[in-house]
């Protein structure tokens, strides 16, 4: 590669999380990176549930918590279970600033022009179509319009990944590997927000839903308050929309009438619709994360933890990890795969990798079991909320033996110990 | 609310063609069709006059889902031009 034209440090594909958190890293480091990005502003493609976590962005952007377009700073969690009317919420409420409520197309275009700012270029409304390899490297990107070329090439290009399957570093993705999400952004004023969660000024709350309308499916829904919005969604595997032959929106319309829903988003008029998929294959779902010339970040390497709604921050990590492994790739002045698996090492010893190795065996268990950890239980602990708090001149110990009982009626008895077997295992494997 | 309400909160740049291309003949002998359902902007639709599949695609949300779920893996799938597709001002 002598004198290319168009020839730059490193080229990153996306300027979601991911790839501005690795631009960011490597523009303040003084390389040369160019940020193509296949939407009108960075975010304009992008959709997720609603929630960034403090610690992980203020690695990235120090100067999130005052400049950033924030929404709210979350000050609550809620887990609600609901059966069909009935529903049982367990809150958390701490102001411990975990987490902060945001948009998509403000905070990540706020981020781009960061990354501008700290010396980035960010080409906007380009597709990249196709990786140029040249002697087993990969040496640049092939847009619309033109060719660039780059000592390193980083995919940041989200769930689908169109340009990490061509070039061999994943197969094609199985529907059990992926959610469908579908989200609603639901206008309403400040005032209102603030007494239907319980929040004053820019409080924040979020509400995790299991059951309702997804019973027995693998699916969760999500409410976030944004400042004068409420974001109410839903994720359902993508094989059980198949299988079980579900439009994803129907399922969020009965989600917004559920009685415990419905109060909460009552008068509000949508102000935009959305879906994404959402990468839920884990740990054993995860590609190979590099070849020479190229690093793969952020949802594009299946870099999600589900179970604690947690995806931009293992992007973000990853991005500033991949760009850490490429500044020390252009101190040896070598971008084969094997100094590239540096990347490799360094998301092993953080969080990210070590998280996702503890959830491995989750998915297998709850699709095999999701009959009884999405429907059975959930409907047991509500009914048990509901023999609890029934005043009917039953004698409580009547009811509590017809509680038990149904426990081993309902269910069978080989059932529920395999039940108790799969969770044992799944405790076994997440703390050893 | 019904869908097209949905999709009308959207902000749109339909392209004068397709990015999605389902081959028309794989289609014919497909049983399940879930794109058809799937689909959160219902870009698919099955007509029994045409035996054939119309993809509306400037409804199209770019989620992938439909390239990933089809049976017969028939859909090529690109993004839309740079310019084009849909704009997620809340995403």
């Amino acid at each position: 590669m002598l004198n290319r034209e168009n020839k730059t440090d490193v080229i990153i594909v996306g300027a979601g999380p991911a790839g501005i958190a690795c631009g960011i890293t490597l523009a303040r480091a003084g390389k040369e990176v160019v940020i193509i990005e296949r939407g009108l502003f960075a975010g304009s493609k992008n959709v997720f549930g609603g929630a960034i976590y403090t610690k992980p962005t203020l690695e990235i952007f120090p100067n999130f918590e005052t400049e950033a377009p924030v929404e709210r700073r979350n000050i609550e969690h809620n887990f609600a279970i609901l059966g069909e009317k009935d529903s049982t919420t367990i809150t958390y409420r701490k102001d411990d600033n975990t987490s902060y409520s945001v948009i998509r197309g403000k905070f990540d275009r706020w981020a781009a022009e960061e990354a501008r700012k700290a010396g980035a270029y960010i080409v906007e409304e380009t597709v990249v179509r196709e990786l140029i390899k040249e002697n087993d490297k990969i040496v640049g990107v092939k847009t619309e319009l033109e060719e660039f070329y780059a000592d390193v090439v980083i995919l940041a290009d989200g769930v689908n990944s169109l340009l990490a399957k061509q070039i061999g570093l994943r197969k094609d993705i199985q529907t059990k590997d992926v959610a469908l999400s579908v989200k609603e952004v639901i206008k309403l004023d400040k005032e209102t927000i603030n007494q239907r969660f319980r929040l004053k000024d820019d409080e924040g709350s979020i509400v995790e839903i299991f059951g309702g309308p997804m019973l027995g499916m693998l699916g969760l829904g999500f409410m976030y308050t944004n400042k004068d919005s409420v974001t109410i969604g839903l994720g359902v595997t993508l094989n059980e929309l198949v299988e079980e032959g579900l439009r994803p929106y129907d399922i969020l319309e009965k989600l917004k009438q559920h009685p415990t829903i419905a109060p909460l988003i009552e008068g509000g008029t949508i102000k935009e619709y959305s879906a994404h998929l959402i990468p839920e294959g884990g740990y054993k779902a995860i590609p190979q994360l590099c070849d020479n010339g190229v690093v793969i970040v952020g949802d594009a390497a299946m870099l999600v933890n589900n179970l604690h709604w947690e995806g931009t921050n293992l992007a973000m990590i990853s991005g500033k990890l991949a760009a850490e492994t490429v500044l020390e790739a252009f101190e040896k002045k070598d971008f084969s795969k094997s100094t590239l698996s540096i990347y490799e090492t360094k998301l092993k010893n953080s969080f990210v990798l070590k998280d996702m190795e503890t959830y491995k065996d989750l998915m297998d268990v709850m699709h095999s079991r999701k009959k009884a950890f999405l429907s059975y239980y959930m409907k047991k602990i509500n009914a048990f909320f509901e023999m609890f708090t029934s005043v009917d001149g039953v004698p409580k110990k009547e009811n509590y033996h017809k509680f038990i009982k149904s426990i081993f009626t309902d269910r069978k008895i080989s059932e529920l110990f395999k039940d108790a077997w799969a969770i044992i295992k799944l405790l076994w494997s997440i703390l050893l | 609310m019904s869908l097209d309400k949905k999709l009308y909160t959207l902000k749109y740049s339909p392209d004068t063609e397709s990015h999605l291309r389902p081959d028309k003949e794989k289609c014919k002998t497909c049983k399940s069709k879930n794109c058809t359902y799937i689909c959160p902007a219902q870009v698919y639709e099955w007509s029994e006059e045409k035996q054939e599949v119309i993809v509306n695609y400037e409804n199209c949300l770019e989620c992938g889902a439909c390239r990933i779920a089809c049976e017969k893996q028939s859909i090529d799938w690109k993004y839309p031009k740079g310019t084009k597709g849909v704009t997620f001002k809340q995403g």
